[in-house]
């Protein structure tokens, strides 16, 4: 086990700035996302740290060792493939102890330590199938086994859950997140998709056209965005702006912001959607932004419900429960509301 | 899948396949019965002469020991040509499938391919001129060296080797390509990232998943090399005689076509054999 930490790392190929000035730590037991959507440089940056690419600039430590020049199979490291790569000619004990006979651990350790592992994902029972007979998410926990068996300093994961269903997903995101809690082992994964990353995450690294847009814990991230990639990437948010459209909002009469602390008037103003309400009339609290909105379209999901609305020229968004919401019809006029600390400000750049 | 399959599905079948089969019956299974029965004649059955049924053909086979010296000498030669083959064969397959991209692969690949393009004559013919005392070969290197080389492969058993070798290279190419462009490179990365260096994953992942391609091709080349003529005859001269040669005489030279195509049939017991023998290895390669 050990710490990762990445310092103003850069990659091209070509022409192209794959990794552009890059810096994330990665303390030592925790578990990491990396986030963005596709060609944004994340895979990249975990196949740096992993080593199958070396960068141009920057240095990439794991524990007190510098690896910019170690190449993969040196690294010790284990890593999960969002295929799985498991190898298809061997059975599952095989795969899991290829790392093990490579250390030349020996045969009886190397027994020892392969039923230990099929023992942690729960598959003690098939060490002698071939992948093949395997279903899908039963060959994601031999990936992970093999990941791990070797005791590497760092685990990384490459959109480790992208080829399950959603049902199976969600068992094996609570899974993923046992297992590394049990061991205790650093964890880096890539994912373009945000509630896995929301979820299994202690800390997330946003990364748009090659640069790291923003790191830190998903919450402080999530009610805190420092940028419009930021905000929108990361579950949904109304953007109040367009250019001057704070300006408009404060100029409406049927609107009344209260600005967040530290408002410069160039900001664009960011609600998501669940902070606001709906109300058929002006709610008279004080302490409200309020603004008056026509009803679009109203969108029914479940559990919860999605009030689509025009006001000026921002299209809103608000979810929240379905009895939560008065009796709308389209077209109506109706009156939306969100307490003032829900307001996000970003800076205008 | 269904294992029965529906009265109009099984006509439809038919109907595509039974071109197929015809022509399978008209060129290759009419010719080769043909073939059968005169081996068992005592002269062909056409012309003025006496014939009659006989064994006497392939009792000479057994009783005559050149024949069988003969035929482990093409075995043997076989065995060599396919063994070189799969040792420079896999390896340029292997950098085409997996170092190698775009256009450069595809002129690679032409280059692989073009000796089915020319004829085999004309290509052994060109081994000749450049494998004689004197000729290219020689000359090149001498031009080259700073010292007096003598090359004279003509008429010895490498020039036949590098004849064959040269003619069917491309199966071996071409079929271990396939099974190596199957093989997902993630599994290479994997094998890296859990410390594997590139002879361990050569060993353990990359053969062993690209051995049904590389053993067909070995056998797309062993076959035929077995009873192959031309090139013995052109290239190895004196020191070209082989199984193929002397049936090949049986038809052209000594007009005795029952022993010719009972030796044939002889070589193609013997190559059945051969691979009947070896069946369970490659199917347990294959798992």
């Amino acid at each position: 086990m050990a710490e990762v930490s990445v310092q103003n790392v850069t990659k091209k190929f070509g022409t192209l700035k794959a990794l552009d000035d890059v810096s994330m730590d990665f303390p030592d037991g925790g578990f990491f996302g990396l986030l963005g959507p596709s060609g944004s440089g994340k895979t990249t940056l975990l196949r740096a740290i992993a080593g199958f690419i070396f960068v141009d600039g920057g240095t990439i430590r794991i524990g007190e060792q510098s690896v910019e020049h170690v190449p993969v199979e040196k690294r010790d490291i284990g890593m999960m493939f969002q295929n799985y790569a498991l190898f298809p000619n061997m059975t599952v004990a095989d795969n899991i102890g290829f790392g093990l006979r490579v250390r030349k651990v020996g045969a009886a350790e190397e027994r020892r330590r392969i039923g230990e592992a099929l023992e942690l994902v729960q598959l003690a029972e098939h060490g002698q199938r071939k992948p093949h007979q395997l279903s899908g998410g039963q060959r994601q926990r031999v990936a992970l086994a093999r990941a791990i068996v070797t005791n590497p300093r760092v685990l990384l994961l490459d959109e480790p859950l992208s080829a399950l269903d959603k049902a199976l997903r969600v068992d094996m995101q609570i899974e993923l997140k046992r297992i590394q809690r049990e061991i205790g082992i650093t964890t880096i994964f890539v994912t373009h998709d945000q509630e896995e990353a929301l979820t299994l995450s202690d800390k997330i690294g946003i990364l748009k056209d090659g640069r790291m847009t923003q790191a830190g814990p998903p919450r402080d991230v999530y009610n805190a965005p420092n940028d419009i990639f930021s905000a929108t990437f990361l579950g949904d948010a109304n953007i109040l702006s367009g250019s001057g459209a704070t300006d408009d909002l404060r100029r409406n009469e049927e609107a009344d912001i209260r600005m967040p602390q530290g408002f410069d008037g160039k900001s664009t103003l960011v609600v998501r959607p669940e902070n606001m309400s709906i109300s058929l009339t002006k709610p008279d609290q004080e302490g409200l932004s309020k603004l008056k909105a026509t009803v679009v379209q109203r969108v029914f999901a479940g559990a919860m419900a999605t009030c689509i609305l025009q006001s000026g020229g921002n299209t809103i968004k608000v979810i929240a429960r379905d009895q939560e919401f008065p009796d709308l019809s389209e077209g109506a006029q109706v009156w939306v509301s969100w307490p003032q600390d829900k307001t996000i400000a970003i800076p205008a750049n | 899948m269904s294992t029965v399959l529906a009265k109009q599905d099984r006509l439809k079948i038919f109907g595509l396949l039974s071109p197929a089969y015809l022509w399978l019956t008209v060129a290759i299974f009419l010719p080769l019965s043909a073939m059968l029965y005169f081996s068992f004649l005592s002269d062909v059955p056409f012309g003025q002469k006496e014939w009659f049924h006989t064994t006497e053909n392939y009792k000479a086979f057994f009783t005559t020991p050149t024949y069988s010296i003969l035929l482990w000498k093409s075995l043997r030669l076989a065995l060599m040509v396919t063994v070189i083959s799969v040792f420079i064969g896999f390896p340029c397959a292997y950098v085409l499938a997996k170092t190698i991209k775009g256009r450069a692969r595809e002129a690679l690949f032409l280059l692989v391919i073009l000796p089915f393009w020319s004829n085999s004559l004309v290509r052994i013919f060109s081994w000749a001129i450049v494998l004689r005392g004197n000729g290219i070969l020689e000359v090149g290197l001498n031009a080259v060296l700073p010292f007096e080389v003598d090359v004279n492969l003509m008429f010895s058993t490498p020039a036949i080797v590098i004849g064959l070798v040269h003619s069917y290279l491309p199966y071996v190419i071409l079929t271990s390509y396939l099974a190596l462009q199957a093989i997902d490179d993630n599994l290479i990365d994997a094998a890296r990232s859990m410390g594997a260096g590139k002879l361990t994953i050569l060993w353990r992942i990359i053969l062993p998943l690209s051995l049904p391609g590389l053993l067909a091709g070995a056998v797309l080349i062993f076959v035929p090399v077995v009873g192959s003529f031309m090139e013995p005859r052109i290239l190895g001269g004196r020191v070209g005689t082989y199984f193929g040669t002397v049936i090949e005489d049986q038809f052209v030279a000594v007009y005795n076509w029952p022993l010719g195509a009972a030796l044939s049939f002889v070589l193609l017991a013997v190559v059945l054999l051969i691979l009947a023998i070896s069946s369970p290895i490659l199917r347990k390669a294959r798992t």
